[in-house]
């Protein structure tokens, strides 16, 4: 490097030699880690390229500034200290980058991404940049409040244990009034959902104004509740053009006895970090749809992955959150679902490139965020859907409820009936990836909304190959 | 009316063999187990009444079998359920929850409506049979 005199120099460096580069650095425990996926353009070496991310989602600019000899600079300098070659994919590289824990604000998201996700993903030289995995040291982990309320309170309130939970999502999603909208919620639960959600898009529209669909909701809901003797639930949306506005929605949901309400990704980090002190301070359940997530997460190649937002948002303190279904319609490879699922739900995440998880992760005790499961799925994948996604989920059948033939009502007996039979069966230790279909066939012999629910979407798949998938394969090792 | 609480409410009533089965699964898992029983089926009554302390050191499902047996016997005509505990980090709660009696008549609930300001109303749910005193409902 020579000289200070020398590095401080007016004029243009490459990255690597300005600092943001070391091949020997040993990441701390206190350190941030990202993982990017980097594809340079011609003629830009890697190795600049890594030190470039680096520099440009830390304290570097273009050029050399004097200033720097004021700062204890090299804190603050994040490290490139690995590049791998992507496996299968010339010309893209994983590389991994420190930062000090001094970079970084406490228990706010929107500094981390500042950084991380700032400027960097515009530089020129690179053609594409993809933010793959995190890993947060427990240092700036306990700086967040976490889920308000987490997988096991949330059980405990429902007083339901042992299944996953059942949802739906209204449909249609436009036009019904707050009188037509109630009936379906009511029927949904009343048949045996545990709770009914808003879609990402409904807010207070011509067609529905927000108070007008509340007090229909709660009233389906507690009406529901008498009928079954359950505690039950609608997602209330509370998404808006201002807080102000959310906060009196959010309001208005708890002054009705609401036990959860909802907010849409779109709102931004601050937003969602708000409404997760709201929830915390007045017992409510956060439900977080992840509308918008598809335009930066889904290609692989520029963007951010998704199980980096699902990190985000565990910290950011959402109680549920869209995690993907596997089977259902939309994008979702089976591996790095898993691995999505275990961001959520894990105490302790460990390192799984087979699924996409580059880092073990101690979660410190922040509570553990209910994943849902929404889109396209019905009764007949029952089987699959838990031998995937495990119990504590909510699969959520909006069109395989709402759509049955013989009424929304009996569209939710038939969910929730294939749900007890599966988990009844597993539990007895029976193989229900294999036996499924007969143990749905066997209860559909005394559950008529069941048989019909087997015949009516008995060969409905969506076989598409996904686009995000997870770059390892597992290959023999001796042993 | 039937009320739907616990992990297997829409299937037909568990036969001992089928309970017993459950139990065994929830003892692999190093679960504890225990029997509950109440005449209050209010979805808010979290703390129905306790049948003896949770079984922590019982392997056998069948030693479990004779507690909701015995709890039968004396409340016959009450709800009863098995619960199972797990101690786990990051669990430490409930993980399986079934009823295994009910009463033969189950009238269910009232929904009371107090119309207040504007169009709010404030609901509160009434088990029909709670508005007998404890331990002389469903007789």
């Amino acid at each position: 490097m020579g000289s200070p005199a020398d590095r401080y120099k007016s004029g243009v460096m490459p990255y690597a030699k300005m600092g943001y580069w070391d091949a020997d650095y040993e990441p701390k425990d206190t350190d941030v880690i990202a993982v990017f996926r980097i594809t340079p353009q011609d003629g830009v070496d890697e190795i600049e390229a890594a030190a470039a991310v680096a520099g440009e989602s830390s304290t570097a600019t273009w050029t050399v500034v004097w200033t720097d000899r004021l700062t204890a600079c090299d804190l603050y300098r994040a490290k490139a200290y690995r590049v791998d070659p992507v496996p299968g994919n010339p010309g893209q590289f994983f590389s991994y980058i420190a930062y000090d824990l001094a970079l970084f604000e406490e228990g706010s998201i929107a500094n981390l991404t500042a950084s991380i996700i700032g400027n960097v993903f515009g530089f020129k030289p690179l053609k594409a940049l993809r933010l793959e995995d995190m890993r947060i040291p427990v240092a700036y982990l306990k700086t967040f409040q976490g889920p308000p309320t987490g997988i096991v309170v949330e059980r405990e309130r429902l007083d339901k244990f042992g299944r996953p939970l059942l949802g739906a999502t209204t449909k249609p999603k436009l036009g019904l009034s707050g009188k037509n909208y109630g009936r379906v919620v009511y029927e949904a639960l009343k048949g045996g959902l545990d709770f009914v959600k808003d879609d990402e898009n409904i807010n207070s529209q011509p067609f529905m104004h927000w108070r007008d669909r509340y007090l229909f909701c709660m009233e389906a809901v507690a009406k529901a509740s008498a009928a079954t003797g359950e505690v039950k639930g609608h997602y209330l949306n509370v998404t808006a053009g201002t807080m102000e506005d959310m906060y009196e929605r959010a309001d208005f949901a708890k002054q009705l006895g609401s036990a959860i309400i909802m907010i849409d990704l779109v709102i931004g980090y601050t937003a969602i970090q708000s409404m997760s002190k709201w929830a915390r301070r007045n017992d409510m359940v956060l439900h977080l749809h992840r509308a918008g997530h598809g335009t930066y997460t889904r290609q692989k190649s520029h963007g951010v992955s998704f199980r980096v937002i699902a990190k985000w948002m565990r910290m950011a303190g959402v109680d549920h959150i869209h995690a993907g279904t596997i089977v259902g319609k939309l994008e979702g490879d089976p591996n790095v679902i898993k691995g999505i699922y275990s961001i959520c739900r894990d105490s302790f995440t460990k390192k799984n490139l087979e699924q996409g998880v580059f880092f073990d992760q101690d979660w410190a005790g922040l509570r553990k965020v209910m994943p849902v499961a929404s889109g396209g799925i019905h009764a007949g994948q029952m089987h699959q859907l838990i031998t995937y996604l495990g119990e504590d989920v909510v699969l959520q059948f909006g069109g395989g409820t709402i759509g049955h033939p013989q009424g929304i009502q009996a569209g939710a007996t038939a969910n929730r009936v294939a749900l007890e039979v599966m988990i009844k069966a597993r539990n007895e230790g029976r193989d229900i990836w294999n036996e499924g279909p007969q143990i749905l066939a066997e209860a559909a012999k005394w559950c008529s909304p069941l048989n019909a629910a087997l015949q009516t979407w008995k060969d409905v798949t969506f076989d598409y190959t996904s686009t995000d998938t997870a770059d390892f394969v597992p290959t023999a090792t001796a042993s | 009316m039937k009320i739907t609480q616990g992990t297997f409410s829409f299937l037909p009533d568990l036969t001992d063999k089928e309970i017993t089965a459950q139990i065994q699964y929830a003892l692999d898992q190093g679960w504890a187990v225990s029997v509950e029983y109440t005449d209050d089926p209010h979805p808010r009554n979290y703390f129905w009444e306790m049948w003896g302390n949770p079984m922590f050191d019982l392997k056998d499902a069948a030693g479990a079998l004779t507690e909701v047996l015995a709890a039968r016997k004396a409340h016959p005509s009450n709800y009863i359920r098995v619960m199972a505990f797990d101690a786990t980090l990051g669990f430490e709660t409930t993980r399986l929850s079934f009823i295994v009696n009910r009463p033969k008549d189950e009238p269910g609930y009232g929904l009371v409506r107090q119309e207040v300001d504007g169009r709010n109303i404030r609901y509160t749910i009434e088990s029909y049979a709670a508005k007998a005193p404890e331990g002389r409902r469903y007789t």
